[in-house]
C-alpha cells in the first residue's frame, strides 16, 4: 500500500500549490466578476449581484483595445517568427561546436530584468538614440516622425522580449532533424526551396507551433510594452485591466476582462492547433 | 548542360577524383571506370575514403580536383538534385513525416511523373512490402526500412544507383539474406549499383567488380575470385581474408614458374602470380600442416610441416609492410 501512495504524497505540495495560488484566485476572479458596487457605498466597495452584464459591459467598451491586443500580438509572433526560424536553423546546423554558446546569447537577455530592457529600447527609439537621426539623414522617416509612443515602438519591443520563446522552441525542433534526410531530399530531386517546404519546415512543425503559442499567449495579455515604448492610442487590454484594478478600483470590470481575455486566448489556441494538425507532428 | 544532366546515361567515369578537407587527402588521384548495368562495390576500411567518393558521386561533395561523367556528360558540379542518380543512405533517410508510399513517391512528385500510383505499388510489390503503403517509416521493423529506403530510390530508375553501407545496420541472418535480394533486384531492374562497404562478405557475394581501397586510392580492382586468389598487395592480401605471408627470396626461374626460397625451403609460384619486382618476396603458403600430435597449438619456434598448393599460392612485393590491411580488417565473427 505505501508504494502505490507514494506518487501521490510527492504530489501533494504541487496541488496544495497550484490549489491555493491559482484555483482559489481564480475562483474569486470569477466571483468579482459579476459584483456590483455597493448603492451609496465608497470606491472599491462591491456586493455579489452575478451580473453577468458586466461581461458584455467591459467587451463593448474596450473592443478596440481587445482587437489591438490581438493584433500587435500577431504582429509581433510572425516578425518573432521570421527572425528566429533562419536564427535558429544557423545554430543547428551551423553552429558546430559554438552551438551551446550561440544559445547562451540568445538567452542571455534573460540576464537583465525585462522592464530594464523595455525601457532601453525606448532610450534606442528616442530622440536621443541613434536611430531615429540615423532614419532621418537617409530619410526613411520626415524630420517630424517620432518612433516613441507609436505602435511601431509597441509591436517592436514585443517582438525582441519574446523572440527567446520563439528561437528555443524551433531550435529543439530543427535540431533534431537528421540531416541526411535533407541531403535524400536534394537526392531524390528536390532543390533547396522544395527540400524546405516539403521536408525541413514540416519536419519543425512542432516546433514552429509551441514557439508561436509561446509568444502569442503572452504578448496576447502584455502590458509592459505598451505601458512603456506606446501612448494612450496603443492601449493594449492588459493596460485596460492593469488600470481597471490599482488606478480605477474597479475590480469586477478588471476580472469580467480577465476572463474574456482568458476565453478569447484559449479559443484561438484552440483553433490553431486543429488548424496546424498535430497529428500531422512527429 | 544541367538539363542534359537528368537524362544521361552510360558508365560512370572518375577521371583523377581528388578530394582535401584542409591538409588531409580523403581522395587521393583516384581514376575509376564503373561500367553500366554491373554490380561494383567499393571495399575498404573505415577512412579509406570510399564514402567521400559515392559522395562526389551523388553530387554532395564536389572533388577538389577532377571530373566526374556519366557517358558524354560531364556532371562533376551538377547538383544532387539535377543527377539521375539516387541514394540508399546508411541509416535509410526515410522521411519521417511521410507514409511509406509518399516517401517512395517523394522523387517521382518532384519530377512530375504522371502514373504516381502505380509505379509506387509496382516497386513495392517488387520489395515484397505492398500491405505498409500507409504506415510511418518509424512503425517499421529495420529490414523493412532498408526495404523502403531501395524502392525509394529504384522507383526514380537512375542510370546509377548508390548504396551506401546499405545493410550495415542489420543483424546477421537479415544481412545475408537482403544480400541475395539485392543482387536479384539489381538482375531484375538491370540499374547500375555502386555498393559502397566495408564488409569484404559482402562485397563478395554481391559485387561483380569489386575496388579495394586504401588511403584514398584504389589499391587493386577486380572480380571477387581474382582479388581473393590473387591480391597483388599485402593490403588486399590481409584485407579480403588472413594471408600467411612468408619473407624469402627470388632464387631461380623454372619456365612458367619462379623458385623462391623461403628460410632455406624451396617452393616453386606460377610466375603470373608473382608480384615482386626484384629478388625479395613475400610468399603466401595456404596449408599448414600441424605437427604430429595434432592438438597443441603452434608456438612461437616449432618446427612446423608445410605443404602448398602452387595454384593457390601468390607472391608479392618483398618491401611490403607485411601487416598492411591486417590491423584494420573488421572482426568478420563480430555478430556471431
Amino acid at each position: 500500500m505505501g508504494k502505490i501512495r507514494t506518487p501521490y504524497l510527492l504530489l501533494l505540495p504541487g496541488f496544495l500549490f497550484l490549489f491555493t495560488f491559482f484555483i482559489l484566485p481564480i475562483l474569486n476572479l470569477a466571483q468579482t466578476s459579476t459584483q456590483t458596487p455597493i448603492a451609496g457605498g465608497d470606491t472599491g466597495q462591491y456586493e455579489q449581484t452575478l451580473r453577468f452584464q458586466n461581461y458584455i459591459d467591459a467587451f463593448i467598451e474596450n473592443r478596440e483595445q481587445f482587437s489591438r491586443s490581438f493584433v500587435y500580438a500577431l504582429i509581433a509572433t510572425v516578425l518573432a517568427l521570421a527572425i528566429s526560424y533562419p536564427l535558429a536553423y544557423a545554430i543547428a546546423f551551423k553552429g558546430g561546436k559554438f552551438k551551446n554558446f550561440l544559445l547562451v546569447l540568445v538567452v542571455a537577455p534573460f540576464f537583465t530584468s525585462f522592464l530594464l530592457r523595455t525601457v532601453a529600447w525606448k532610450q534606442i527609439l528616442g530622440e536621443e538614440g541613434f536611430v531615429v537621426p540615423t532614419l532621418r539623414t537617409i530619410g526613411i522617416i520626415s524630420p517630424s516622425t517620432t518612433l516613441t509612443s507609436t505602435s511601431f515602438a509597441v509591436v517592436m519591443g514585443m517582438t525582441y522580449n519574446f523572440l527567446p520563446f520563439m528561437t528555443l522552441p524551433l531550435y529543439a525542433s530543427i535540431d533534431r532533424i537528421d540531416p541526411r534526410t535533407l541531403e535524400a531530399s536534394g537526392d531524390l530531386y528536390a532543390n533547396a526551396f522544395t527540400t524546405f517546404r516539403k521536408v525541413t519546415l514540416p519536419l519543425s512543425m512542432p516546433g514552429v507551433v509551441a514557439g508561436t503559442l509561446l509568444t502569442f499567449i503572452p504578448a496576447a495579455g502584455d502590458y509592459v510594452n505598451a505601458a512603456i515604448l506606446g501612448s494612450p492610442n496603443t492601449k493594449m487590454i492588459g493596460n485596460v485591466i492593469e488600470s481597471r484594478y490599482f488606478k480605477i478600483v474597479d475590480y469586477p470590470t478588471a476580472a469580467a476582462l480577465s476572463f474574456t481575455l482568458m476565453a478569447a486566448i484559449l479559443i484561438l489556441v484552440t483553433l490553431y492547433i486543429r488548424k496546424a494538425g498535430t497529428e500531422e507532428l512527429v | 548542360m544541367s538539363f542534359d544532366a537528368s537524362t544521361a546515361r552510360g558508365d560512370l567515369i572518375l577521371t583523377r577524383i581528388t578530394k582535401e578537407y584542409g591538409d588531409f587527402k580523403a581522395v587521393d588521384d583516384l581514376t575509376l571506370t564503373i561500367p553500366k548495368g554491373s554490380f561494383f562495390a567499393l571495399l575498404g576500411p573505415y577512412g579509406c575514403g570510399k564514402t567521400t567518393t559515392l559522395r562526389m558521386i551523388a553530387g554532395l561533395e564536389e572533388p577538389t580536383v577532377g571530373s566526374i561523367h556519366l557517358g558524354e556528360t560531364d556532371i562533376t558540379t551538377t547538383k544532387p538534385y539535377q543527377r539521375p542518380i539516387n541514394t540508399v543512405f546508411q541509416n535509410y533517410a526515410l522521411f519521417p513525416h511521410l507514409t511509406i508510399f509518399e516517401n517512395i513517391a517523394f522523387g517521382l512528385r518532384r519530377r512530375g511523373i504522371k502514373d504516381v500510383d502505380a509505379e509506387v505499388n509496382k516497386v513495392l510489390n517488387l520489395v515484397e512490402l505492398p500491405h505498409l503503403a500507409g504506415r510511418k517509416p518509424t512503425q517499421l521493423s529495420g529490414g523493412q526500412q532498408q526495404r523502403i529506403a531501395l524502392a525509394r530510390a529504384i522507383v526514380n530508375r537512375p542510370a546509377l544507383l548508390l548504396l551506401d553501407e546499405p545493410l550495415g545496420a542489420l543483424d546477421l541472418k537479415l544481412r545475408r539474406q537482403m544480400q541475395i535480394e539485392l543482387k536479384w533486384i539489381q538482375k531484375e531492374v538491370g540499374l547500375t549499383f555502386v555498393h559502397v562497404t566495408h564488409d569484404q562478405e559482402e562485397a563478395m557475394t554481391m559485387a561483380d567488380t569489386i575496388a579495394v581501397m586504401n588511403e584514398g586510392q584504389i589499391e587493386q580492382m577486380g572480380s571477387p575470385a581474382d582479388l581473393y586468389d590473387n591480391p597483388e598487395t599485402a593490403f588486399v592480401a590481409n584485407f579480403l581474408g588472413q594471408s600467411n605471408l612468408i619473407k624469402g627470396t627470388i632464387s631461380g626461374n623454372d619456365g612458367d614458374s619462379i623458385i623462391a626460397d623461403l628460410y632455406g625451403q624451396k617452393i616453386s609460384l606460377p610466375k603470373k602470380r608473382s608480384h615482386a619486382v626484384d629478388n625479395s618476396i613475400y610468399a603466401e603458403l595456404i596449408v599448414f600442416e600441424q605437427n604430429d600430435d595434432g592438438v597443441a597449438p603452434f608456438n612461437k619456434g616449432d618446427a612446423v610441416n608445410i605443404s602448398w598448393n602452387p595454384i593457390f599460392t601468390f607472391a608479392l612485393r618483398g618491401d611490403e609492410d607485411v601487416t598492411a590491411g591486417s590491423e584494420v580488417n573488421p572482426e568478420v565473427l563480430d555478430e556471431e
